[in-house]
This record gives C-alpha cells, sequence and structure tokens, in this order.
C-alpha cells in the first residue's frame, strides 16, 4: 500500500525535488521530529499520533472541500486539526499519561505541524477521500520512521536502552546525545545518508 | 523586577525556542539564506509573539482556567481557541500593516501569513500556558502577570532573531565552501545548528 501509495504521490506532485519523505525531503515538521526523539517511546507515540491525525484531517477537507470558502480555507484546516489534535492529546492523557508528560506541549504542536497544512493542502483539497487518506497515512508513517530511526539512536547511543529495555548492560550514561544539539547533528547525518544513497542532486 | 530580568535573559539564551526547543524550525530552516530576509522574518516574527501571548495569556487566566469567568474548567479547549486566536491576529496584523506602514508590509509581505502556522508563535502560547502554574519565587521561567508575558514574548522573539541571524550570515559565508555533495544544502544546514546549540549550551548555567 505504501509502494502504490508513493508513486501516485510522486504523480501528483510530479515535484521537482523528487519528493520522497516529508522530513528529509520537504522540510516538514522538524520541531517536533527533533523534540521528542530523546527516547525511542516518545518518538513511536508521536509518529503515530501524526499519522493518525493526518490521515483523518486529509479525509474530513476531503470530503468537506468543495463547501469550504477559499478565503477562510486556512482557518477551516485549522480548526479541524485542532478538534483531533485536542481528541489525542485527551487520549494520550488518558491511556499513556507518562508518555504525553514527556510529550509536553509537543502534541499541542502538532497543529502547527507543516506536514498537516500541506497535505491538507497540496492534496486533500483537491481529491477524494479514500487517496486523501492514503497520502495521510503514507506521510505520516514517512515522518514516523524518521522519527523512530532518530530516536532509537539518541536512546541507545545516550542509555545503551531500546524502549527501557537495557542492550548494553553497564553502558555509561552519554548525556550529550541527549541535548538539543545532537538531534540536529543526527538528523544531518540522516538527512546525508539518504541523499547518498538516493543519489539526489537537490540543491536546497 | 529582579525576576522579570532573569526571565529575560534566560529566555534569550538558556531557553532559546531554537536551540532548546526546537520552535519554528520549518521557517527557521528554509528562509534564512540572507541576513537581510531572516531579519525582516524574526521581526515578524517577534511582533506576532508579542501580540499573542499576552492576549493568550489573558485567555488562559480570565476564560479557560476554572478561576475564569465561566468558573468551568475549560483547559482542553486551550488549542482550539489559542490557534484560532493566532490566525485570527496574523490576519489583522497583516492589514493594519498594510494599511499605516506600506514599506513594512512590502518587507514582511510574504512572511506575515505564514506566521500563522509557525510552531513558535503556538509553542509560545503553550510554554506560557504551562509556565502559568510555576512559582514565580522559586522558578525563573514563571510566568507571574501580564508583563511577565509581554517580557517572554519580546525576549522569545529576540532569541528566535538571534539564532535565524546567525544562521544566515554563517550561511552566506558557507555558499563559498566546498561541501560534500550529498550534505551540500539541508544536511549541513542541520549540522551546523547543531554546532550553534552546542555553543549556545554554555549559557545554560546561566542566573542573574
Amino acid at each position: 500500500m505504501s509502494q502504490l501509495f508513493s508513486k501516485a504521490n510522486r504523480q501528483v506532485f510530479a515535484a521537482p525535488l523528487g519528493i520522497d519523505n516529508p522530513v528529509l525531503v520537504q522540510v516538514l515538521g522538524i520541531c517536533s521530529a527533533l523534540a521528542v526523539t530523546a527516547k525511542l517511546e516518545p518518538a513511536i507515540v508521536m509518529g503515530l499520533s501524526v499519522t493518525v491525525i493526518t490521515a483523518f484531517a486529509n479525509v474530513i477537507i476531503s470530503l468537506i472541500r468543495k463547501t469550504i470558502p477559499l478565503r477562510i480555507r486556512i482557518i477551516i484546516q485549522l480548526v479541524v486539526v485542532a478538534t483531533l489534535v485536542t481528541i489525542v492529546s485527551m487520549v494520550l492523557k488518558a491511556f499513556a499519561y507518562d508518555v504525553s508528560v514527556q510529550l509536553s506541549v509537543y502534541v499541542g504542536l502538532i497543529i502547527t505541524n507543516c506536514i498537516l497544512m500541506g497535505r491538507l493542502e497540496a492534496f486533500a483539497m483537491q481529491n477524494g477521500p479514500w487517496p486523501s487518506f492514503l497520502d495521510g497515512v503514507g506521510s505520516g508513517l514517512g515522518y514516523a520512521y524518521i522519527l523512530v530511526i532518530i530516536g532509537a539512536a539518541r536512546e541507545f547511543f545516550g542509555a545503551g536502552t531500546l524502549l527501557d529495555i537495557t542492550i548494553i548492560p553497564g553502558y555509561p550514561t552519554n548525556g550529550m546525545m541527549v541535548t538539543p544539539a545532537m538531534a540536529m547533528i543526527l538528523l544531518g547525518c540522516v538527512v546525508w545518508a539518504h541523499r547518498a544513497i538516493l543519489k539526489e542532486d537537490t540543491k536546497k | 523586577m529582579e525576576h522579570t530580568l532573569s526571565l529575560f535573559v534566560r529566555s534569550i539564551f538558556v531557553d532559546n525556542m531554537i536551540f532548546a526547543s526546537f520552535l519554528g524550525m520549518c521557517s527557521y530552516l528554509a528562509v534564512s539564506k540572507n541576513v537581510k530576509t531572516s531579519l525582516g522574518l524574526g521581526i515578524a516574527v517577534t511582533f506576532v509573539l508579542l501580540v499573542t501571548v499576552p492576549v493568550d495569556y489573558l485567555l488562559q487566566k480570565y476564560v479557560l482556567d476554572e478561576s475564569g469567568i465561566f468558573g468551568v474548567d475549560l483547559t482542553y479547549l486551550s488549542f482550539i481557541l489559542f490557534i484560532a486566536v493566532i490566525a485570527g491576529i496574523v490576519q489583522l496584523v497583516e492589514m493594519i500593516v498594510e494599511r499605516f506602514s506600506p514599506s513594512l508590509y512590502a518587507a514582511l509581505g510574504i512572511f506575515l501569513p505564514l506566521i500563522a502556522v509557525n510552531c513558535a508563535i503556538m509553542g509560545a502560547s503553550l510554554f506560557m500556558q504551562q509556565r502559568i502554574q510555576m512559582d514565580p519565587a522559586t522558578s525563573s521561567q514563571a510566568i507571574g502577570g501580564i508583563g511577565d508575558a509581554f517580557v517572554y514574548a519580546l525576549s522569545s522573539g529576540i532569541g528566535w532573531i538571534l539564532a535565524i541571524v546567525g544562521l544566515a550570515a554563517i550561511r552566506e559565508k558557507m555558499a563559498y565552501t566546498d561541501v560534500p555533495r550529498a550534505l551540500q544544502g539541508l544536511g549541513i544546514t542541520f549540522i551546523t545548528v547543531g554546532l550553534m546549540a552546542i555553543a549556545f549550551m554554555c549559557f545554560s548555567g546561566l542566573r542573574i
């Protein structure tokens, strides 16, 4: 499904950049990608939340796209997204309180995650509900897997654990990996690897 | 007074929007290609922060809070209310600036509408909401009143300007360097920001 989706995505955009990943290529949603990845667990939860919200926001906007007045569409999109984010935030507080404390304001910041607004504007406003749903799930998962890579690397090298299970016994805590600075340097390296593997020549 | 000064300095250097909490990264990376436009965006962000944070502070204190006019805890509505306020105020600021200062409007024009979805604005309001609950006597991050909300907005904006202008200056110089091909553009920018964040870490013990 994700294969099918990414092909459709490229056809829709036919982008000069060769759109592949919302984080690495389109540079969207960086804020939360960096902030919640000090450990693996919040990264996974955040990735799933964004996937769910993107998918359903896409469906809702796609269903009402013909009735939205063009001039105030941004505000309508924001209200739909804000409602979904409020629901997700309450669900997290009810069922995964520890994680929701770790995520703190970044759950609320999903509202201003550019991936959402970008998908809504570029895809859901022009397409039917089912393709929009696929598009949302694909974009969300594209975002989620970057979060998981960075989260796993930071937790593994920072504390020698994964999901709080010790992988290397007696690993000294490496405070450097938990700092914001290393998140950015790691993401830079992931971008580097991604471009080197895909041999992309995008000058941005 | 001491608390206000401490909050001011802390928000610029220690709790810097970019280097400590990654707020507003999207436009930070996209617009930091030259110093002049990045300064324009920085000023626009500060401007909007200065209006939205105090307004959201009043809303939080007198409408959403349990002790507010409705007497019910409406905090769960804060996301919707804050984003509506931000989108509305950005629109309003755009119209006011266009009417009274066309030259400033021309300079900021492209960035103003984008600021509505800049996470720095929403993030500042959400952090403000958290910090209201802190005790000003013990924590230098606490926001005790409308004055503190103003100071927090202003200093966060200044910190953001500092970060974006610094990165823009580095990127202007970097245009002449020989960066490995796959690392060019986004990759090296991230690593630069990371190194800048390490430099800013030396402020982390700062106290006044």
